[in-house]
């Protein structure tokens, strides 16, 4: 059987800084393997600027972001087999391989680096009533076939879900020269980053409903129209708001999920809340040697942080590879989240390990306004940081400083914890 | 002149299709529709039930059994996925029992072998997840699950192997009786046969009426489903009913052959034949349903919904017979559930019926095996590396969440009454029937059909014929 120090499973923005970070650390046999024909995941269908303003100080579209990693990794020459898809993954690390000139492979993996990205929540799993026509799209993949086929899916356009996605594709649908009627949104606040809102809808007068939904969808074969309506406080549609809209395409922006099936088959524990794996500091997952980074572990919101994140599981899994990371006789401390927080990652923090200082980054479940972030060592309360704003569509992040939690010092428990906010709705 | 015309490539015109092809009949088959499988065929509950339900003598439980009991022999020389999954009813309460009881009764006078009642203890043992009300079961270890698309293009492919052809997309607008046959004028043009069959599912009526004076009438039953992740798929072994209602099964539970859970159906009578939308308070209806009969069905994990259209009659049973006054007018028509499960011996009792009527000279060269699409999932890994070799598209997945690689995709494209529609091929090969529900593979099936049909990405349909809006 073929092995191999570090197998990457994804050559995204995630696998690829991984990959590069790891050989920069002193490992040489790198694997990544991509199930698209090409390097830069999904980075490639993202051909509007705003990438790199963290990574790089200066904006790049999607394809300019992935080019800078994928030429790193051609300097560096680490391998990268693409149209590979990786079918299965044991406890044990042997990773089965499909491909065109491969067939079917096993590769037994020293260290392994989950970078698989995610996926779009389907129109089945909103349950939205009516036909299924021809004309409904994730936006994502509506994303794709106009910028990588050249392929408009239609001309009417009403989008659901305020997601980042689905903001960037009623701009890109307009340029094209489509009519984006409506983007309606279920919850109270968008889903989105603020500067989306205000590029790809106010710049161009798309109305954003917030407190809406689809409840019907009209046309047996092709999209012929839709029904919005509003919702009340328990997503239920009140009758009597009814509008009808007649388009022929409609977007679907309701949420990614990270695409953890191969995760799950070997076993890794999963985080309910992210649908990730759960993680320490170093981003290791429940099974030694293997890590994840990227939108397979929690979804984020800026591809910089997607790249920062990787950078450190490479190192890691480089640190595992040499011998220098291993769990034994270390007990790791929990992250506890209070008041509107979802979840951290990392969830757990061993601080012997820590490199120096951690970035925890989170997400809360709300908008909240004049509020504090706050982090508790046990009782004592080391951080208290005022925010005017925070919303479910942005990560936030605090700082934790190894000298805090190691030795005399060391805490029980952290908490981090979300203090007198006003909640939007 | 054909000798034969069936109307409709359902899984019951197919089978009819296909038990006459054995024999030195030119027969055609006309559908309205891009496909086969388009119409009830494609949305139902894809069981072969045990036969215990159908009022003893009526023609749903004789087909029903003999369907059933046919159908491992079908699923092997046809090649389509059946399994013997087990079933249940489960009641909720003592009062209950006496339905049970009489169920158990028609189930033997039906012939159903091997059924028994079991306490709630006892039917815990099998189901463990079986809802806290429930009170107690029958237990019916001959009810099978099948793929309902598979089953009716195994059938459609190996009648055009034996030299049945298929007109798509030509409707029948109008029928006129001749002096020893009939003229079909379809919106293609005008065919001419000695016999007809109609099996046009919820259009059966209109044709009958066309041709007879004793009308019969055929109410589209809608029912709703959602399909579950394969997460889910394990929660039951075997499918559970609810006890019947007047309108049908209830709302059962039940693993597909794929591994998928599937929940439904509502049924809901309706005057659009073709009303196949779901509706909020059907799909709030199954969700609801569901738990009397099993606990933690994980609706977080529905991945779709959809809904199909029964074909009832009046009167409640199969009409499988010649009209009386239109001679050489057979109609398979009210074929409802059981109808699936009876499909096997549907094929066979229209057979029978032909044989009456005129003289049917077997074909020599007759073929009775079909061979579905090769899976690479289910090969050995030696076979699946032969494979690769020679046509390296089977190494490269289209399809991330069922597997499915290029080569399966271009067989589907490729074969007899090949897929010309991105719903052809999930089909065909389960490309975008899994949890992302299309989302990848949608760009790549739509160039894959445009290359190999030669169309333009524009031109490339979800489903529905080419000449529509």
């Amino acid at each position: 059987m073929r092995s191999c120090d570090l197998v990457i499973i994804g050559g995204g923005p995630a696998g690829l800084a991984a990959a590069v970070a790891a050989k920069k650390k002193g490992i040489n046999d790198i694997l990544v393997i991509e199930r698209d024909e090409r390097l830069g995941g999904i980075l490639n269908q993202c051909i509007h600027n705003g990438f790199g303003l963290h990574t790089f100080k200066e904006e790049l579209t999607g394809p300019e972001y992935a080019d800078r990693f994928i030429r790193q990794v051609q300097e560096l020459g680490i391998v990268c087999q693409t149209n590979s898809m990786v079918l299965n993954i044991t406890s044990e690390k042997k990773v089965t391989v499909l491909s065109r000139t491969e067939g079917m492979q096993d590769i037994q993996a020293k260290s392994i680096i989950l970078a698989m990205g995610c996926r779009e929540r389907p129109r089945g799993a909103l349950n939205i009533p009516g036909y299924r026509p021809q004309g409904i799209y994730t936006a994502g993949t509506a994303q794709r076939l106009v910028n990588m086929e050249g392929y408009l899916p239609g001309k009417e356009v009403v989008i659901l879900g305020s997601g980042d996605i689905g903001l960037i594709m009623a701009r890109r649908m307009t340029l094209e020269g489509a009519h984006v009627q409506v983007v309606a949104e279920l919850m109270p606040y968008s889903g989105g980053l603020k500067r989306n809102i205000v590029q790809c809808l106010e710049d161009y007068g798309i109305p954003l409903k917030l407190c809406h939904t689809v409840i019907d969808i009209r046309g047996k074969q092709r999209l012929e129209g839709v029904t919005l309506a509003e919702v009340d406080e328990n997503g239920r549609p009140i009758p009597g708001t009814e509008e009808e809209y007649c388009c022929d395409t409609l977007l679907l922006s309701c949420g990614l999920i990270p695409e953890n099936e191969l995760s799950q088959g070997m076993g890794v524990r999963m985080n309910p809340v992210t649908n990730g794996p759960v993680v320490d500091e170093s981003l290791e997952t429940s099974i030694p040697g293997v890590f994840a980074c990227g939108n397979v572990l929690h979804v984020h919101d800026l591809v910089d942080f997607v790249s920062e994140e990787a950078k450190c599981a490479g190192e890691c899994a480089a640190d595992y590879i040499l011998g220098q990371l291993d769990k034994a006789g270390k007990r790791g401390i929990a992250i506890e989240v209070e008041g509107g927080i979802r979840y951290t990652v990392p969830a757990e923090i061993l601080p012997e390990r820590m490199r120096g200082n951690l970035k925890v980054r989170f997400r809360v479940g709300n908008v909240y306004r004049n509020c504090y972030i706050s982090v508790y060592l046990d009782e004592k309360r080391i951080a208290h940081k005022r925010k005017q704003i925070v919303t479910s569509g942005e990560t936030e992040e605090v700082i934790l400083e190894k000298e805090q939690l190691e030795g005399a010092s060391r805490p029980e428990k952290i908490r981090i914890v979300l203090e007198c906010g006003e909640k939007q709705d | 002149m054909k000798d034969v015309i069936i109307i409709g490539a359902g899984v019951s015109g197919c089978a009819v299709a296909r038990e006459l092809s054995r024999y030195e009949l030119d027969i055609c088959v006309l559908e309205k529709e891009s496909d086969v499988c388009e119409g009830t065929s494609k949305a139902n509950s894809g069981i072969v039930h045990g036969g215990f339900d159908a009022k003893p003598g009526t023609l749903k439980a004789k087909l029903n059994v003999l369907g059933n009991q046919m159908m491992d022999e079908m699923a092997e020389k046809l090649d389509f996925p059946f399994r013997r999954n087990g079933a249940m009813v489960v009641c909720q309460s003592k009062e209950e029992m006496a339905v049970l009881e009489e169920l158990m009764e028609r189930g033997k006078k039906n012939g159903v072998e091997g059924m028994e009642m079991l306490s709630r203890s006892q039917a815990l043992l099998l189901e463990p997840n079986l809802a806290d009300t429930v009170y107690a079961a029958i237990h019916i270890p001959s009810s099978g699950i099948v793929c309902p698309f598979e089953m009716n293009l195994a059938y459609a492919e190996n009648a055009v192997q034996n030299g049945v052809q298929f007109h798509l997309e030509t409707e029948v607008k109008q029928i006129e009786k001749m002096e020893n046959g009939f003229r079909v004028l379809t919106d293609k043009g005008m065919f001419e046969t000695r016999f007809l069959i109609n099996a046009a599912g919820v259009y059966a009526d209109i044709f009958h009426n066309m041709v007879s004076r004793e009308k019969i009438h055929i109410t589209p039953r809608r029912g709703e489903y959602c399909l579950l992740d394969k997460n889910a798929g394990n929660l039951v072994e075997r499918t559970i009913f609810q006890i019947p209602t007047p309108k049908g099964k209830g709302v059962l539970v039940t693993p597909t052959v794929h591994g998928n859970l599937l929940i439904g159906p509502t049924a809901a009578d309706i005057t659009d034949k073709e009303g196949t939308e779901t509706t909020s308070d059907g799909l709030e209806e199954v969700m609801k349903k569901c738990t009397k009969s099993v606990k933690n069905i994980p609706k977080r994990q529905i991945i779709t919904s959809f809904a199909g259209l029964r074909a009832h009659e009046d009167d409640g049973d199969f009409i499988i017979q010649e009209v009386k006054d239109a001679k050489g007018f057979i109609d398979v028509a009210g074929i409802e559930s059981p109808g699936l499960s009876s499909v096997p011996a549907i094929g066979v009792y229209v057979r029978d019926i032909m044989a009456g009527l005129t003289e049917l000279c077997e074909k020599k060269e007759f073929c009775e095996h079909r061979k579905r699409i090769t899976r690479i999932s289910e090969l050995s890994r030696e076979e699946q590396n032969g494979l690769i070799q020679e046509n390296p598209a089977y190494g490269q997945i289209v399809c991330r969440c069922e597997g499915v690689t290029m080569g399966e995709i271009l067989d589907a494209i490729h074969r007899p009454l090949g897929a010309t529609t991105l719903d052809g091929i999930k089909r065909r090969t389960r490309a975008g029937m899994g949890r992302c529900q299309a989302g990848f593979c949608t760009p790549k099936n739509m160039e894959l059909l445009a290359e190999e049909l030669h169309l333009e990405l524009k031109d490339i349909r979800k489903t529905g014929r080419r000449d529509a809006r």
